[in-house]
């Protein structure tokens, strides 16, 4: 039976095959269109007159109806420069601390057997699954204490405390791999414990990536303790900053889709350059 | 002897270096995330004055919160209003993940791409997001208008993110919309960290795709589903962004945007005419904890502990 079936697959059957190879096709292109769309939409739009927003807006810019108004306003009347280098210097250097000072308390629950180290470990986990935001009230004030209000300092501090625990997580799961011959074998040359820190540190470099991926965007992406503890001009974040211009020009359509696409861009870039990476971490950083 | 060894080891003191290794992380933490937590906790158990006197209140503002005409129809809004936010996202942006998932993972060369590509939106900030779909589904601008009309359906479209009756199901969609990308990947790094020797033999047997996911591979991912469940749970009950940015702090019209996230803001921070009251703050705070930690706990101990038994 299936020699006949072999000999003369009956039509039917093959077109279900075709169609059964297309069908995942067909339903992954419809979805990273449905996906894509709406931001290649706002992109196209912002190069483009008033009137052929509203006239043509499936078209590219052409030469009749390019037109960088709204980015001239933008660049006029808000300093999204100014914004971007206060979203760079609170993501790097949370992220630079998040790093050095998890990988520290990484190695001290991974390599040493103290007392306490189940509870330490369980400790600082907390706040894995309990949202920061929940104590803002708190934060507020001590803030307000600190005399920490209207700066960068206060965001870095809150975004390290947020990004710690997971960071500690993934840190200690890639140190226990570290073989262990390597370690014993710098102590018997007599290397102090630090020394045998920055000896472990370059070889966990893969979770670096995992940890990038998931304390970076959700700290260049927040909206809530910019709004809260940095809301002044001079220390807004990108995405306050856009959220604060939208807020004020919202009938502008040239000023609103330039300024989205001044926000999209450097992240879609960055994003196109590192998605290899970004997926690798994110992927090693879910199976651990 | 041995007894001496111990107890000589208890008296030894604790290694410097540890202390140096655990302190700053363990500092940080501590003072800005674990001492807030706690102290908003304790705050929810006080009242203010306008001298910002602190007056131990019991649960006065649990009653207030649950009871006071002022604040009750808030409170139980923005609670309904969150579990509605919360179902979407289970039924719609969970189910498109998996299947997402299940097709990248079924193969091909272009699933690097798409998965990059579908992952986009993801990645740009909610107050992006929030702006595009306020733009995209504008009337003035026509672009969701004028596709509809133009497949026929012109006279279905709607300002729906202007009405009470469509705005949070809207919302809802724009963020599922943007988030499909973190279930998308959860699923699919498990379902590709299935063994093929499992699948190959089901094959070999004649069973269809459909068939070899629901009876093998789905059995196997039970954990990550649990995990994508309990995550959803945690985000979605923390959510703000994106309502703020596209209804604002009162969370129009006439609340029905309204979810437990917005109630925290404007409760503590104030918003227009209405004043901050950080002791109420506080009390929603502790509402919001108890909500997520019952869902934490019932993940752990209803879902979690089930499922280990399937695990390979």
């Amino acid at each position: 039976m299936t020699a006949t079936a072999a000999h003369h697959p009956p039509l039917t059957y093959r077109m279900m095959r075709r169609l059964s190879q297309l069908a995942p096709h067909v339903i992954l292109l419809g979805y990273t269109v449905l996906a894509l769309f709406p931001v290649f939409l706002i992109i196209i739009n912002s190069f483009k007159s008033r009137n052929a927003i509203f006239e043509m807006p499936y078209q590219l810019p052409t030469a009749e109806t390019f037109s960088l108004i709204g980015y001239n306003t933008v660049f006029s009347r808000a300093s999204f420069q100014q914004y971007f280098v206060n979203s760079i210097v609170v993501t790097v250097v949370s992220l630079l601390l998040i790093l050095l000072t998890g990988a520290m308390a990484a190695f001290a629950l991974s390599e040493y057997n103290f007392r306490g180290n189940t509870l330490m470990g369980l400790y600082l986990s907390l706040g894995i699954m309990i949202p920061i935001r929940l104590g803002t009230v708190s934060i507020l004030r001590l803030m307000v204490g600190l005399k920490l209000v209207n700066t960068l300092t206060a965001l870095i501090l809150v975004y390290i405390a947020q990004g710690l625990p997971l960071a500690i997580f993934i840190l200690s799961q890639f140190m226990k791999q570290v073989p262990r011959e390597l370690k014993e074998a710098a102590r018997l040359e007599g290397a102090s414990e630090y020394r045998i820190f920055w000896l472990v540190v370059p070889m966990v470099r893969p979770a670096i990536g995992a940890i990038g991926a998931f304390t970076l965007i959700p700290i260049w992406n927040d909206l809530w303790f910019p709004l809260i503890l940095a809301p002044s001009d001079a220390t807004s974040t990108v995405t306050l900053g856009v959220q604060q211009f939208l807020g004020q020009f919202v009938s502008d359509w040239n000023a609103v889709l330039a300024s989205l696409t001044l926000a999209m861009v450097p992240i879609l870039i960055l994003y196109i350059l590192f998605s290899r990476q970004l997926m690798r971490g994110l992927t090693a950083g879910a199976i651990k | 002897m041995q007894r001496s060894l111990d107890s000589h080891r208890a008296r030894k003191p604790f290694p410097v270096h540890i202390l140096v290794f655990l302190a700053p992380a363990t500092i940080v933490y501590t003072i800005f995330m674990i001492y807030p937590l706690a102290d908003s906790l304790r705050l929810s158990f006080f009242t203010q004055s306008a001298a910002a006197v602190e007056t131990f209140a019991g649960i006065r503002n649990y009653i207030t919160l649950f009871t006071d005409p002022q604040w009750a129809p808030r409170f139980w809004g923005a609670l309904r209003n969150n579990f509605v936010f919360f179902a979407v996202h289970m039924l719609v942006q969970n189910p498109i993940g998996l299947l997402l998932a299940a097709l990248l993972s079924s193969g091909g060369r272009a699933r690097a791409v798409y998965r990059t590509l579908i992952f986009t939106p993801t990645m740009l900030s909610v107050v992006i997001i929030g702006f595009i779909w306020q733009l995209i589904l504008n009337p003035l601008w026509g672009i969701t208008g004028g596709m509809m009309k133009a497949v026929g359906l012109g006279k279905f479209f709607a300002p729906w993110l202007g009405l009470a009756d469509t705005a949070l199901i809207t919302l809802s969609l724009i963020s599922v919309w943007q988030f499909v990308g973190i279930p998308m990947i959860l699923f699919y790094t498990a379902l590709i960290g299935i063994p093929e020797e499992l699948t190959e033999a089901a094959r070999v047997d004649g069973a269809t795709a459909w068939d070899t996911f629901w009876r093998i591979k789905f059995p196997l991912i039970l954990p990550t589903v649990g995990i994508v469940g309990i995550l959803t749970f945690i985000g979605n009950f923390n959510a703000f962004d994106l309502i703020y940015t596209v209804k604002g702090g009162l969370a129009g019209p006439d609340f029905a945007s309204d979810i437990m996230g917005l109630l925290f803001y404007r409760t503590f921070f104030g918003f227009q005419l209405q004043l901050g009251n950080p002791t109420m703050g506080a009390t929603v705070a502790a509402m919001m904890f108890v909500i997520i930690l019952s869902g934490v706990l019932l993940y752990m101990f209803g879902w979690q502990r089930r499922i280990q038994t399937f695990e390979l």
